[in-house]
């Protein structure tokens, strides 16, 4: 980070600038360190989960048991997915929340600065407790990140204490995080934004942080009811005693599945900030986008037992899930259709967070097909703990959240560090990443209907061909993100001075504001006019 | 730094949050690693209970100094009208967060009695698990757990109609008694405020009291346990839950006495007081639902 070198130092003046040296980052209490800090950890998490996926791709790379042993090769399946969801993914919408919310709808910061720095330092805390775990006796969890008991239970490692304690407190810092964006989007708005006026990006979050609030004290319930299970002699989870390894299940799911669309609907929000911009047409059907991101959010609350259509389950339960999943993908099928229609006829032109964005569109449908696939239970039977579940949630949560991350970044990045990036080298970063990322799971849908298992370190000879593929694609999209990390410091360090408002047409607050941006912003609220 | 008064309060640099962090982060791991020491063997080393308790100690310390900052900001009048409305947004969805957290609790029960034991017991849908403790007896309150060996029956279950309806009759009463401080503390009467919240909060620790005294009932007389099958767990952990949550309101409860003694909030500015009695009122409602579910039916 290059430090900022403004010398308006005196006491009484409001546009001070940041406290000096390293501190500043553990005291802060100003929502742009806060989001940056978010993001920093996010790529550090990125590249920490990343390095296990290479270490399962590398043993996958051929049949047969090459490089490490079936248990190492679990607690990497079990750490990536973890580390990918809580420590990649949720923080790095976060972070994008702590930078943008306050600067688009016109609040000096988060509504709640203090609270917002202890939500974003509890996490280090929490992860190094987590990766403490590979360093213990018996090893890190091994039991998939879906923690499912009784392999979570009575089979687990010790180590699934500190698991547990670590999930902990990542709920506790995802629950604050989410209440600070809520307690901001219905107070802090500039005066004359209603909630129907707010960015889309905002929409999306708002609806997100409600999601979060509401599904993670049900995580801390079952991971409490596990340390129970474990340390206290209960019986939730155990038959003999009349409770129920199903329930484990039934409990993680209603967690679970709200908590898939966590993932997403932030990236919803960025690619509805993005395609208006460089198509140069407003949002196409922005009421239609809000009833969709309310309609999803409910919906999400009554569809995770697809998760459980082989575990046994009534027939009426089966059929109840298997429709009210498929009803889901109305919502979403509106969302897609509003993005084409935004870009129909628009001026288009690609730049880096453009292609993002239209790789998004076009990616995440695909996983949105796989995912009507899977929701059908007769063929979920086939489906089921097979690669191309795999395949599902991978293009789902690639070329979807993670693309959704990037491409805010790239889109806000002129802002935020008052420096361009370069085009060219984001090109090639983009078109690397995508075609690393297809090579890496499209070929996981052939592999899975044609019965591959998941989670197994070894598989039978007919899959050799595309595991080799999907290896491949997947150092070859591993080694691209370091381009990215390249991109971002040279930027910050060597970028051109970025205009105002760097893209032509973009809409919001918070291109109004010069750039670089003072440490301070919006301290007395703008004007807000409405454009509907 | 002066703040004009209708501003937005945006605190400068604080040391509490990462001071909280790191204690819960000890807090956390001490007990974690005391857990396994029970685990392996009959004792808590020595360094796991340094880590624990040295976590707990920052966490109260921290908490003091964090409260202590909000409170002399409060008093200073930093606080706009719209800082105010933050507060109450926060506190709002705190306790929806709770309300989840117990939901997911007896979502537990509710599967418990309605699916897994008369499964278990050979009747419903999946009635087929009949054959895994062929004789088994579904029955609620669950007295004999399928595997008698792994978790022990239990003698008799709590009567509702004895300390659990005192405990009911008490909390119901503390809710009306907050609210008659409330009250009082609206039209400045600050001696009432004293008593009434005095009231509640004694009635707080009685309950606490006789919920010991039951949990050392249920252990001693009744084999009521944790390791008692599902019904046994799923009691503690209700109760439980709430009574740690009935521990922290009464906590509240005494601090807000102890500000009101200072002579702390106006009649026109007391949120803290507020968020108490939001909280009390909660707990107050848990434990009725508690009452139903997991005593008298
Ligand atoms: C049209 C929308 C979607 C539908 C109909 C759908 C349906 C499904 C179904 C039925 C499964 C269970 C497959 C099985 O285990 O046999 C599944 C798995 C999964 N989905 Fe989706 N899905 C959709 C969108 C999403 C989105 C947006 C995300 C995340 C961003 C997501 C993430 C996942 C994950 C992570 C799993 C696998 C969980 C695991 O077993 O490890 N899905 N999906
Ligand atoms: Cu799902």
């Amino acid at each position: 980070m290059s430090e900022q070198t403004l010398t308006l130092d005196d006491h009484e003046h409001h546009e001070h600038g940041p406290a000096k040296g390293l501190l500043r980052w553990v005291f802060t209490t100003n929502h742009k360190d806060i989001g940056t800090l978010y993001l920093i950890f996010s790529l550090t998490m990125f590249f920490i989960g990343g390095m296990m996926a290479m270490v399962i791709r590398a043993e996958l790379f051929q049949p047969g048991l090459q490089l490490v042993e079936p248990g190492f090769f679990n607690q990497m399946t079990t750490m990536h997915g973890l580390i990918m969801v809580f420590g990649a993914v949720m923080p790095g919408f976060v972070g994008l929340a702590n930078w943008q919310i306050p600067l688009m709808v016109g609040a000096p910061d988060m509504a709640l600065p203090r609270m917002n720095n202890w939500s974003f330092w509890i996490l280090p805390f929490a992860f190094t407790m987590l990766l403490s775990t590979l360093f213990m006796d018996g090893g890190a969890p091994d039991f998939g990140w879906t923690f499912y008991a009784p392999l979570s239970t009575t089979y687990a490692p010790p180590s699934v204490t500190f698991f547990i304690f670590a999930i902990h407190m990542m709920g506790i810092s995802s629950i604050m995080g989410a209440m600070n964006i809520i307690v901001t989007l219905f107070n802090m708005r500039a005066p004359g934004m209603s909630l129907m006026q707010m960015p889309m990006f905002a929409w999306s979050w708002l609806i997100t942080a409600f999601l979060l609030v509401a599904v993670m004290p049900v995580l801390a319930a079952v991971v409490t009811m596990m340390l129970m299970d474990i340390h206290f002699a209960t019986s939730f989870f155990s038959a003999a005693g009349g409770g129920d390894p199903v329930l484990f299940q039934h409990i993680f799911w209603f967690f679970g599945h709200p908590e898939v669309y966590i993932m997403i609907l932030p990236a919803f929000g960025v690619v509805s900030q993005i395609l208006p911009t460089f198509s140069r047409k407003p949002l196409f059907g922005y009421h239609s986008m809000v009833y969709a991101l309310i309609a999803i959010a409910i919906l999400s609350f009554v569809v995770w037992a697809h998760h459980m259509f082989t575990v046994g389950m009534p027939i009426g339960g089966q059929l109840f899930f298997m429709y009210s999943t498929m009803l889901i993908a109305v919502p979403t099928g509106v969302k897609i259709f509003n993005w084409v229609a935004t870009m129909f006829k628009g001026s288009l032109s690609f730049e880096t967070p453009m292609l993002f964005a239209v790789a998004f569109v076009v990616l995440f449908t695909i996983g949105g097909f796989s995912g009507i696939m899977l929701a059908i239970a007769p063929i979920d039977f086939q489906y089921q703990d097979t690669y191309f579940v795999v395949a599902h949630f991978h293009y789902v949560l690639v070329p979807g959240a993670v693309f959704g991350i990037v491409a805010g970044v790239y889109y806000w990045l002129p802002k935020w560090c008052g420096k361009m990036y370069d085009e060219s080298l984001g090109k090639t970063h983009f078109w690397l990443s995508f075609i690393g990322l297809n090579l890496t799971f499209f070929p996981m849908h052939f592999v899975g209907l044609a019965g591959m298992p998941r989670r197994i370190p070894d598989y039978s000879l007919q899959f050799a061909d595309f595991n080799m593929m999907a290896s491949m694609g997947a150092f070859l999209f591993g080694a691209s993100q370091l381009v990215f990390v390249y991109l971002v410091i040279k930027a910050i360090r060597t970028g051109e001075k970025a205009a105002q408002v760097p893209w032509e047409s973009a809409e919001g607050l918070e291109w109004t504001l010069p750039t670089p941006l003072p440490y301070h912003t919006f301290t007395t609220p703008p004007v807000f006019e409405s454009k509907l | 730094m002066e703040h004009s008064p209708d501003e937005y309060y945006v605190p400068d640099q604080s040391i509490w949050p990462i001071v909280g962090a790191i204690a819960m982060f000890l807090m956390l791991g001490g007990t974690g690693s005391a857990l396994i020491d029970l685990q392996n063997s009959d004792s808590i080393s020595l360094s796991s209970s340094i880590i624990m308790y040295s976590g707990m100690a920052i966490l109260i310390f921290m908490l003091f100094g964090w409260f202590g900052n909000v409170v002399e900001e409060s008093r200073r009048g930093a606080y706009s009208a719209q800082v105010d409305i933050s507060f109450r947004y926060g506190m709002t969805w705190f306790i929806f967060s709770e309300v989840m957290f117990f939901l997911a609790f007896f979502g537990v029960l509710y599967y418990a009695r309605t699916f897994s034991v008369p499964w278990l017991g050979g009747e419903g849908d999946k009635g087929i698990a009949h054959m895994l403790w062929p004789d088994f007896v579904a029955t609620w309150p669950l007295l004999t757990p399928p595997d008698p060996e792994l978790f022990m029956p239990i003698k008799e279950v709590i009567d509702p109609w004895h300390l659990p309806l005192i405990n009911t009759i008490l909390l119901v009463t503390s809710s009306f008694t907050v609210t008659f401080a409330h009250h009082a503390l609206r039209h400045g009467e600050r001696a009432k405020i004293k008593i009434w919240l005095a009231i509640t909060l004694v009635f707080g620790i009685i309950f606490l009291g006789l919920q010991a005294e039951e949990y050392i009932e249920a252990y001693q007389h009744l084999d009521l346990t944790l390791n008692s099958g599902i019904y046994g767990a799923t009691f503690f952990l209700l109760t439980g839950f709430h009574g740690l949550h009935v521990t922290i309101g009464s906590i509240i409860l005494f601090i807000l006495l102890i500000r009101v003694i200072k002579g702390h909030f106006t009649p026109d500015n007391h949120f803290g007081f507020e968020a108490g009695s939001w909280y009390w009122h909660f707990v107050d409602v848990v434990w009725l639902l508690l009452f139903v579910v997991v005593y008298v039916f």
